[in-house]
Order: structure tokens, then C-alpha cells, then sequence
């Protein structure tokens, strides 16, 4: 196995990069890509601004794996490295919530934050981009865990961070209390009728022949578990 | 660059005992196919179990699980068919306390997370916020950083080092490391008072400057620090149960560990030569003098080889870091961040305002956002903040290395033996603070 160097696609008399020095607020280089995304796929592209020194550019929601897939292969992208999932629910109730996800393409060097707004009041849905990167599995976990996105095509969305019959709702969204919605004593109550099989998932007690050997009312309870009892 | 070379030049012999009584010397086989050890075993022995399978819990409480982690195994007899990590055990919601905090008031969170590197994780976030408040921080304060965060970075391999040892049957290097360690938390303590939780950093500089005869301390420091690497070194690089036990084991490729996320040394063993040191410099990592370590086969071994070298790179690091150390303030001259001084505070009125209004208000960046990564021990630790120009942060967002890099795990366990498991899994360097959050 021979060693991949970061910036090999660069040209070869390209300085090695350097700690930024008064970067300003606002405006700045604009990422190369964002001009080579509006010549790929046209209107999907929305607005997109520097911020920070880092380039922010709209998308249109549904059409993130497409993006992603070109962004990953194009070789004049290689955006090879998906460095985050994330979303953002502003303070202002009329702003709408944002998917961030944060590229990097080690070949060129670059970074490059993509977003789509969704509407919080609607159902959130966005097309999953764990068949493009791997690292997308538990970072949209997290996003659905934690804001009650869905990600159509993932391949197990469940709750990641938090257990699965947790009924409380979305943490990081911001209608939710920090305290969370159920009193102390609700979720003292809770935790103490909470069933010590109930960690186990259906799926991973079905693949043990010894599922099928455990007393009927271990079983049941274990089903009644599953279905959310 | 520096490429960590593969030479494993092992005299596999291990002490044993006949059951007559009689010491003698086994020969073991280490090659890069994995562990091979001849052992005659009468045909027949073993009764056929057929292909039933067995699901075996490990954790949340298992010492080797390194915190909380709860892996679920279906096993078909010792190969693991597949691997079901559970997480969240140790979930406390940071970011959405966050939200709720001023952004001075959050730096206490970050040593919690990701707590063998709590200095560094001050450090990381600070730089985060001084991008959205749009600060530059002092000389002084810049090399200051750069130790605390090379420190930082050993202590955390130390850790690793010696309860990966304890993982895999070696107790005393732990008890190396750990004495190792102990010295950099009397660095800490006498540094900002505490030492595991030190919430060293504020937005635009430090909470102290160095105490005197700190450097002194530091450099008593680098002086035995290499001893104790060689010393563990000898003990295990080329010793035959720690080879047999780590060489071949959860093996990325390159491609594969790009594709997985993965970042820090767990990357680095697979042979990609990226360091956020490097590619995305921050404190002028670009002019001090050192190299990538980097493997060349992605297995648990390089891991290990690739984190003995970042110690040592850290140490050059840390030497020019002491070398240039200028004088200087600490603290940014910026009264949108900084306090006044206390002796000012109590006597003029309108710094006891400024006081005032610093603490309980709290500073007000631009509205923006941004994200800062570091190259934390055990990958990219980046932080995203979002503000909308009020003293607490819309968004608050932790990139956690360790967390994407555990996603890997049945990738990595999958085909290997039950036993392989627990070093497969410290390969990780997995802290469960930060994984949860």
C-alpha cells in the first residue's frame, strides 16, 4: 500500500498551506467548485456566500446525492472526505432549518460547507448519502436522533445517541424545553418500569436460536417492548 | 515526511511450561497474514457444533470496552459474523446546552467530552470562537497553545498506550504511562488548578499565564518521556504475543478509511498522510520542524506504531515550541472579550461596568458561522458554530472524531475472532465522553 498524500492534485509548485491571518467576516475567495456545481447542475444550485473564508453554497434539498456523488468522483472535485453531518434550527421561528454537511477533497485542498433548507413545520425528509460516503450511517443517525430528519435510502436509521423508545421527541430542536419535555418524576417513572431485556434489539435476538428457548413471558415482554408498550 | 517502515523483526519465542514441569521456549510465527501458532491438537477433540450462533453481549461495563460501549456479537463459534455497536450511554446533551451558555461559558463543556484531552479540546474550541468573533491572538498565547495541545496530545496516547497494553494481557507499560502522565497533570495543576478539567483557554487568550519555573518542570518532562518510549517500545514493538496480537487485525485501506471518515491515526495507519496540523494549519503548525507518521497497512499494529511516533514528533514540537516561546501578554488588547483588571474593576467605574457587562451579558460576536478543525489525539476535532449575533450560539457543533471513527468497527470486526475484538477496539481510542456527548 502506498501512501496517499493530501494535495496531490494540485500543481506541483503550489505552497503548503498556512494558519489563515485576518480572516475577514464576510466575502473573500469563493471555492472553485461552487461555479464548476452551477455548470454540473444549473438551477439545483442556489445562492452562496464566503464566510469566515469558508464558502457556503444552497442546495436544492432532494438532489444531495446526486451532488454528493458528483462532488466525490468528478477529478476535478474529488471531494473524497466527508468530514460532517449536522442541521441547524435558527431562534427565528420564520427562518427555515438547515441541513449542513461539511466536504473536504484532500486531492485539491478544499472545503466546502453545502446546505438545504427545509421547512421545520413540514415533514423532514432529505435523501440519505451513506451510498456515497460511509461516515454519512451514524452522522444522519445523529441528525435524525437529534432534529427528526429522515433520510430516505439509509440503511438503519435508528436512533443513535438516545434509546430507541425514547418518546420525548427531537432534542436539538428548539421548541424543545432543555429540560426535556416529561417531568423528573415521568421520567423516573419511566426509567423504573423500563424493561432490562429492552436494550435488545428484535433483529439481534432473532439471529440467537436462544430467542426462541426463553420462558413465553420473557418472550412476550420482549415483544411487547418492540412494539412500543 | 516521515513513513513509520514496517520492519518487524521478531524473535517469536515465548516461555512456557510442559505439563511435566519443564520450562521451554515455544516458537510462535508472526507474519503479516496474522498470527499463526503451531499447535498439535488430537483430531476429534473439538465435537462439530454445527452452525448454530451465539449472541454475545460485551459492555455497556466492561473495563475493555474503555467507557460505556455496548457491542453486540453474533458469533459463529469464535469468528464474530457481525458487530452491533450501542452508544449513548454517557449522553448528556452538550450541545444543546450549549444553547443555552455564553461562549465563554461553554469551555467548561469541552473538557468534559473528550476528557484525556481536555486541554486541547480549550484550545480547539477557542480558536473556533476567535474565528467568529474575528480575534487574533498574541505570539505569547499562539506557542503557549501549541504546548498545551502537544501535551495534550501525549497524555492522550499514553492513556491509550497503556490500557491498550492492559487489553492485550501487558500490565506494566500502563503502569509507565501512566507515571508519565501523572507528570503532565502536576504541569496542568500548577498551570491553570486543575487537572483533569482545565478549562484553560478563554476567548482571545489564556485564563493564566505560565507559572515560574514551569518551563523547568516541562522540560524534566521531555527528558523522561523518551526513556519511558523506549522502554515500552522494547517491551512491545517487536515482542511476540503483542505482534501476534495486533499485526493483520482490523485492516482499512486507504480508500476504505477516506470513505469511512476516519481521521488522526486511524487514517494515518491506513497510509493517508493527512494531519489537520499539516493540510489545514492553525497556530503556526506550518513553521515548526516535524513529520506525519504514517503506516502502510491499516492494521491495529500500525495504529499503534503511528501513535508511539506522533509522541515522539509532539515532543520535536513541543522543544521548538519552548525554544521560541516570546514574552508577551497572554490575552488579546480587545474589550469586546477581555475582562478588565481586577484592580481597575474595583476602583473606575466604567471598567466595572465593562466588567459587569462582560460577565453578565456576555460578548456579542458578528452573526456567522464557522468551522475550525484541529487535529485532536484521536482525529479531526472541529467545532461548527453558528451565531446569530446574541451572546449564546445558535448552533454549537461538535465534529467528534472518535465517534466517526467507531462507526468503522463492524467493518473492522467483522471475520475476525471474538479475542481480536478487544484489540481491534482499543485500536480506536475511543472516549466515551466525546462519542456521546
Amino acid at each position: 500500500m502506498s501512501v496517499v498524500l493530501p494535495g496531490a492534485a494540485l500543481p506541483k509548485n503550489t505552497p503548503d498551506p498556512v494558519t489563515p491571518r485576518t480572516v475577514p467576516h464576510r466575502g473573500g475567495d469563493v471555492n472553485p467548485s461552487v461555479e464548476a456545481l452551477r455548470a454540473q447542475f444549473g438551477a439545483t444550485i442556489g445562492r452562496h456566500d464566503v464566510t469566515w473564508g469558508e464558502t457556503t453554497v444552497w442546495i436544492d434539498a432532494t438532489k444531495v446525492r446526486e451532488i454528493a456523488l458528483w462532488l466525490r468522483d468528478d477529478p476535478t472535485q474529488q471531494y473524497d472526505y466527508l468530514v460532517d453531518v449536522t442541521a441547524v434550527e435558527h431562534r427565528d421561528a420564520a427562518m427555515p432549518l438547515e441541513m449542513v454537511w461539511h466536504v473536504r477533497s484532500l486531492p485539491y485542498r478544499r472545503f466546502l460547507r453545502i446546505k438545504a433548507a427545509l421547512d421545520p413545520n413540514a415533514e423532514l425528509e432529505v435523501p440519505s448519502i451513506e451510498p456515497v460516503y460511509k461516515s454519512a450511517n451514524w452522522l444522519e443517525r445523529e441528525v435524525y436522533d437529534m432534529f427528526g430528519v429522515r433520510f430516505g435510502g439509509h440503511s438503519d436509521l435508528r436512533r443513535i445517541l438516545l434509546w430507541e423508545s425514547y418518546a420525548e421527541g427531537f432534542p436539538l430542536r428548539k421548541d424543545f424545553p432543555l429540560r426535556g419535555r416529561f417531568s423528573r418524576s415521568e421520567q423516573l417513572t419511566q426509567a423504573l418500569a423500563a424493561n432490562p431485556e429492552a436494550p435488545y434489539s428484535m433483529e439481534e435476538l432473532s439471529v440467537a436460536d436462544a430467542f426462541h428457548e426463553l420462558p413465553a413471558d420473557m418472550r412476550e415482554r420482549l415483544l411487547r417492548v418492540k412494539a412500543g408498550g | 515526511m516521515a513513513t513509520t517502515t514496517r520492519t518487524v523483526e521478531v524473535e517469536l519465542a515465548t516461555q512456557t511450561m510442559s505439563p511435566t514441569g519443564e520450562v521451554f521456549r515455544m516458537p510462535l510465527t508472526a507474519n503479516d497474514a496474522g498470527f499463526v501458532m503451531p499447535i498439535d491438537l488430537a483430531p476429534g477433540t473439538e465435537p462439530d457444533m454445527g452452525s448454530e450462533r451465539m449472541l454475545i453481549n460485551i459492555g455497556p461495563q466492561h473495563p475493555a470496552t474503555h467507557g460505556v460501549l455496548r457491542l453486540v456479537l453474533e458469533l459463529d463459534g469464535e469468528t464474530v459474523i457481525r458487530c452491533v455497536p450501542h452508544i449513548g450511554y454517557l449522553h448528556c446533551g452538550f450541545e444543546k446546552i450549549g444553547e443555552y451558555r455564553q461562549y465563554n461559558q461553554i469551555i467548561p463543556w469541552t473538557d468534559r467530552e473528550d476528557y484525556l484531552n481536555s486541554m486541547g479540546n480549550n484550545v480547539a474550541y477557542a480558536l473556533s470562537a476567535e474565528r467568529l468573533f474575528g480575534i487574533e491572538i498574541t505570539p505569547r498565547c499562539t506557542v503557549l497553545r501549541v504546548i498545551a495541545m502537544e501535551l495534550s496530545r501525549i497524555i492522550s496516547h499514553l492513556v491509550w498506550l497503556g490500557t491498550t497494553a492492559i487489553d492485550l494481557g501487558a500490565f506494566t507499560p500502563f503502569l509507565w504511562t501512566f507515571q508519565e502522565r501523572e507528570t503532565v497533570y502536576n504541569l496542568w495543576e500548577s498551570w491553570v488548578g486543575a487537572r483533569l478539567t482545565t478549562s484553560a483557554t478563554r476567548i482571545g487568550g489564556m485564563a493564566a499565564d505560565l507559572p515560574s519555573g514551569w518551563i523547568d518542570g516541562l522540560k524534566g518532562f521531555l527528558r523522561s518521556l523518551p526513556k519511558t518510549l523506549d522502554e515500552t517500545d522494547r517491551m512491545l514493538t517487536r515482542n511476540g504475543i503483542w505482534v501476534g496480537r495486533t499485526v493483520g487485525l482490523g485492516i482499512m485501506t486507504a480508500s476504505e478509511a477516506i470513505n469511512y471518515g476516519l481521521s488522526g491515526p486511524m487514517l494515518r495507519a491506513s497510509g493517508v498522510a493527512y494531519d489537520v496540523r499539516k493540510d489545514v494549519p492553525y497556530l503556526d503548525y506550518e513553521t515548526y520542524d516535524w513529520d506525519i507518521a504514517v503506516g502502510t497497512k491499516g492494521d491495529v499494529y500500525d495504529r499503534y506504531l503511528v501513535r508511539m511516533e506522533e509522541m515522539r514528533q509532539s515532543v520535536r514540537i513541543i522543544e521548538q515550541a519552548v525554544a521560541r516561546l516570546p514574552d508577551g501578554p497572554i490575552n488579546v488588547d480587545d474589550p469586546r472579550v477581555i475582562l478588565p483588571a481586577k484592580i481597575k474593576a474595583t476602583s473606575e467605574m466604567e471598567s466595572m461596568i465593562h466588567h459587569f457587562k462582560l460577565v453578565m451579558e456576555g460578548p456579542r460576536p458578528p452573526i456567522g458561522e464557522c468551522y475550525v478543525a484541529t487535529e485532536s489525539p484521536k482525529g479531526e476535532k472541529g467545532y461548527y458554530l453558528v451565531s446569530d449575533g446574541t451572546s449564546k450560539p445558535v448552533r454549537w457543533r461538535i465534529r467528534p472524531p472518535a465517534f466517526v471513527n467507531l462507526s468503522a468497527i463492524s467493518k473492522m470486526a467483522e471475520g475476525h475472532l471474538l479475542s481480536d475484538v478487544i484489540a481491534i477496539n482499543a485500536s480506536i481510542d475511543i472516549v466515551m465522553g466525546e462519542i456521546d456527548r
